[in-house]
């Protein structure tokens, strides 16, 4: 076969074209970052998973050891039952508990685990007892006023705004001050 | 009376006279891309005939994209670190031009600059072609224009396009590593990491090859047929190689909004 110049330009596109595609695929993309590592599956149910969504990170001492593998409404408990997909590398101690916890104000949303005592492991299928659930800012405002209004007891009433009005404030304090 | 009546009336029937045009093009082109995938036969088994349309519309097209791509991708970084800084978020800067540029502007704009480089030029070939009776010739030779010149073409185009945005992704990201890493000063580290953090492969960087085939089989569709179809004269051809950048634009546009809608259903 004779070879003729538009070969080598074919070729070399199609290469650049390749080359391109697995940049984005390993070094912008996560392809290869983490590849697939064995995995055993842990139940765990919250009351309230918050802003946890699928394939979100599972960390341990904040180092990522799982992700979030499926996530579903159990009708009976009226709890959130989150399946952990927890590398094999990884053992945990039966005792071990789980919470939702965020990274930073705005960061996403992860599971925390927190290794107990126990001497027996947590074995694929197995459900971690001890969790706690998200932090509903919402309702964190809420006991803050309402303690606030308790401490302060004579005029509840003037409490409430007082205490709304630093929290309504410092946004607008702290956009200045980026500038 | 009468004529009033007619005065009236012409705007309404031309109206309705291009409405209809409209929907017969649209017709006659859903035929044409039949034909064309019908007649492929003999794009693959003479690859070489492709390979020099590869040549043409994206060997050729390689130094716009790779520019355009690399400047777009540093105006990112900038507009990006200009915004991020209020937010104290300037090492998300890498998510933001990956993001965008693998998701939206790498498919979308390369295909904008094919359907301009590349589109146009093809319309104009085979249009002049048509014009110089070389179409008939062909076929009085018993030669399927069809087979011979308007499929290796569409299926340069299809292979060309995902190289294509895939090359204008990379040296945007690139360009935003330039601006962002290397003259503003963000770390390097975190530039990647949370880039990798935020780029999902299947996700992200295989939805924008999905789009850019379907925008590489638009394209090519639009400017052949336009080629084919325009009137043999100089005004028609250059006409038919301004509606294909014009529709093709548009095409390009409208498909990306109904890919977008079909693609990002269901993540969160």
């Amino acid at each position: 076969m004779d070879r003729t110049t538009i070969d080598l330009w074919f070729g070399a596109f199609v290469t650049a074209g390749f080359v391109a595609l697995l940049v984005l695929a390993f070094k912008v993309g996560n392809l290869g970052a983490e590849r697939a590592a064995e995995t055993y599956r842990v139940e765990a149910r919250f009351d309230n998973i918050g802003g946890l969504k699928v394939r979100g990170p599972v960390r341990s001492a904040g180092v990522l050891v799982g992700r979030v593998q499926d996530i579903h409404f159990d009708n009976e408990r009226f709890q959130a039952s989150v399946m952990l997909a927890l590398d094999k590398r990884y053992s945990f101690p039966k005792d071990t508990s789980a919470s939702i916890l965020t990274s930073g104000l705005l960061g996403e949303t992860y599971v925390g685990l927190e290794a107990g005592g126990d001497d027996k492991k947590l074995a694929a299928g197995d459900r971690i007892s001890i969790t706690q659930s998200a932090v509903v800012i919402e309702r964190l405002i809420n006991q803050f006023l309402f303690s606030k209004a308790q401490e302060d007891a004579p005029p509840p009433k003037a409490a409430a705004p007082a205490a709304a009005a630093p929290a309504a404030k410092s946004p607008a304090a702290a956009a200045p001050a980026a500038k | 009376m009468a004529e009033r009546r007619n005065r009236l009336r012409r705007p309404i029937a031309t109206l309705g006279h291009k409405f209809v045009d409209g929907v017969w093009r649209v017709g006659v082109m859903a035929r044409f891309f039949f034909l064309v995938l019908a007649s492929s036969g003999t794009s693959f088994a003479r690859f070489r005939l492709v390979m020099r349309e590869v040549y043409f519309s994206g060997v050729l097209s390689l130094v716009i994209i790779i520019v355009s791509g690399l400047f777009v991708g540093m105006v990112l970084g900038l507009q990006g670190y200009e915004t991020l800084q209020k937010y104290g978020a300037t090492e998300s800067i890498g998510v933001l031009v990956a993001l965008s540029l693998v998701r939206e502007l790498g498919p979308v704009v390369a295909a904008l600059l094919f359907a301009s480089r590349a589109g146009s030029a093809i319309t104009a070939e085979i249009g002049l072609m048509k014009v110089t009776e070389q179409l008939t010739a062909m076929d009085m030779m018993a030669v399927s224009p069809m087979a011979r010149v308007i499929a290796p073409r569409f299926w340069a185009g299809v292979i060309s396009m995902p190289f294509l945005a895939a090359l204008f992704a990379a040296m945007g990201v690139f360009g935003g590593y330039v601006i962002g890493v290397v003259l503003i000063g963000v770390d390097n580290g975190a530039f990647w990491s949370q880039m990798q953090a935020a780029v999902d492969f299947r996700y992200d960087v295989l939805n924008g090859v999905v789009k850019s085939v379907v925008f590489g089989i638009a394209v090519t569709i639009i400017a052949t047929f336009e080629g084919y179809d325009a009137p043999p004269t100089a005004e028609g051809v250059s006409r038919a190689t301004t509606r294909t950048v014009v529709s093709s634009a548009l095409t390009i546009l409208a498909l990306d909004l109904v890919l977008t809608a079909f693609m990002l259903r269901g993540e969160d």
